[in-house]
């Protein structure tokens, strides 16, 4: 496969340097000393603060753009078996035990498995990958991944000629997520996603296990996670612990909860516009202003856009 | 006299303190990593509260046998405008950049855009004839039937909460639970009124109208 470098990026994309700057200064003011000194007083608010990862391998697939701030990226988030609020999942995930984790491998492959997270860890170098992030509700953030391409993790396992889908299953319990219940959420658990067998296997498609140079904080998915960064964000499944190859396109939760919204596919795209969303701009985080132009397969599209050759993507959304 | 003014006083504050707490957070830097969000979502619940608020005013006053409570209810329903206001100017500056082609394509095209910008449409002659000197003009019957749209932006803004949420809908039911029992009780009311009127007293006297 002919890997590209990632398209470059526009001056008018980077956050001025007064605006970083001035954040900077604030995050080191009066509430960062604040927050500093509750960490210190309560063991498990200091949870998230990951553990180091080590020798992270630089990856050709990383954007330069400004990275948003730690806090930001880790206060500021779906997940919604900790809360459907935004500040919810860094309050209610702290205590959220992910050690002893397998992820089970499964379906139509030759040699199905279970893999521990020392595996895991162990399977592949693991590169530190810096990509953009789009919310389907028209935000964006720059993140720096850690983790690798999910097909090292697939190759293991054998996939067979009946497998055509990957199909992802979150972690689901009421007694750690008490939260996660339908009649609250809106939505069926546990959290289900799914990607064409191509598109998993795409080396764009990221296996991640860390962020900012550590290991997950539990609220942005702890142990493993996918990050598909052409995609809307809740393509991404968050706490995995099945992965099922498959031969039929599996079910995605947001698909099921309001088909007219959300496809399986759900690739960014500026020309597709359901009814509820407005797609054509977005706001780059942590900007005031909707200014920044949506770009097709989140301006992955060198990379990816030969997976949809053909495709009708307004239909196959 | 002065117990009454201080108490106006009072529920302005009430009122303002909202605003001045997200003021006070701007100035912090303290709205979160997408402050446009939560200026948003701040200043539209605070508008659905206080355009419940209003509607709550009378079942109240006659529950509670508070008549006093009227004093109020011009101010309450100003300040909802006020944060209702607050609301459509973030979709129009921080989302659409006052961009108005794409503002008058997108108000139709999505429901929920359209359900909101009605229940703000509908509070704009409510906040231009709120004083004195309107329901003069107008006759206090008019001014009473012209204030009625109050009704039609409660539903609107629950419709348009309804719609605008990805999934969680326990808040925008609660709203719609409080707007449904606030308008069942004018119903309510007015049966009663009616049936009053239908069969007169001995006394000759009419009975009012218990709806306002």
């Amino acid at each position: 496969m002919l890997i590209k470098k990632p398209e470059d990026i526009r001056y008018s994309e980077v956050t001025p340097k007064s605006i970083y700057w001035n954040r900077r200064k604030f995050l080191a003011g009066i509430p960062a000393a604040f927050l500093a000194g509750r960490e210190l007083l309560s063991p498990s608010a200091r949870a998230w603060a990951g553990t180091k990862l080590n020798n992270l391998v630089k990856s050709p697939f990383s954007t330069t753009e400004t990275q948003n701030t730690y806090n930001d990226v880790t206060h500021y988030n779906n997940f919604y078996e900790f809360g459907t609020q935004k500040d919810q999942p860094a309050k209610y995930a702290q205590n959220f035990k992910t050690d002893p984790w397998t992820v089970s491998v499964e379906g139509e492959v030759a040699k199905p498995r279970k893999f521990s997270m020392d595996e895991i860890l162990k399977l592949a170098p693991i590169e530190e990958r810096i990509y953009r992030h789009r919310c389907v509700e028209a935000w964006s953030i720059v993140v720096p991944w850690a983790g690798y391409s999910l097909s090292a993790l697939l190759k293991q396992v054998e996939p067979t000629s009946k497998a055509k889908y990957v199909a992802f299953e979150s972690y689901w319990d009421l007694k750690q997520m008490p939260m996660a219940r339908p009649e609250q959420a809106g939505i069926k658990f546990p959290y289900v996603e799914g990607l064409r067998l191509d598109e998993a296997m795409h080396p764009l498609a990221l296996l991640s296990v860390g962020m900012y140079g550590e290991t997950l904080p539990p609220q942005d998915g702890a142990p493993v996670r996918m990050v598909v960064p052409w995609k809307y964000g809740f393509k991404s499944i968050k706490s995995i612990v099945k992965i099922k190859l498959v031969a039929s396109e599996p079910s995605t939760t947001w698909k099921m909860s309001v088909p007219e919204w959300y496809g399986f596919y759900s690739n960014v795209n500026p020309n597709v516009n359901p009814v509820r969303w407005n797609q054509k701009m977005e706001r780059r985080l942590p900007s005031f202003f909707q200014n920044h132009p949506t770009q097709i397969f989140n301006g992955y599209g060198d990379q990816v856009a030969s997976l949809y050759a053909g495709m009708d993507l307004k239909k196959l959304y | 006299m002065p117990k009454i003014r201080w108490s106006k006083v009072a529920v302005f504050l009430l009122c303002l303190g909202p605003f001045l707490w997200l003021g006070w957070r701007f100035w912090n830097q303290d709205l979160s990593a997408n402050p446009t969000e939560f200026i948003q979502h701040f200043t539209g619940d605070w508008a659905i509260r206080l355009i419940v608020v209003t509607l709550a005013v009378t079942p109240l006053r006659k529950l509670l046998h508070l008549p006093a409570l009227i004093r109020f209810r011009r101010m309450i329903g100003l300040f909802a405008f006020f944060y209702a206001s607050l609301h459509f100017l973030t979709y129009l500056w921080l989302d659409k950049l006052f961009d108005f082609q794409e503002i008058l394509k997108d108000i139709p095209k999505r429901p929920f855009i359209t359900a909101g910008f009605t229940a703000l449409v509908l509070m704009i002659p409510l906040a231009l004839t709120s004083t004195a000197g309107w329901i003069r003009r107008l006759g206090g019957r008019r001014w009473q039937l012209l204030h009625r749209l109050i009704y039609g932006t409660a539903v609107a803004a629950v419709v348009h909460y309804y719609w605008l949420v990805k999934s969680d809908i326990r808040l925008p039911l609660l709203y719609g639970t409080l707007v449904a029992l606030l308008l069942a009780y004018r119903v309510g009311a007015w049966l009663i009124a009616r049936r009053a009127r239908a069969t007169p007293r001995p006394s000759g006297k009419r009975i009012e109208p218990a709806i306002s």
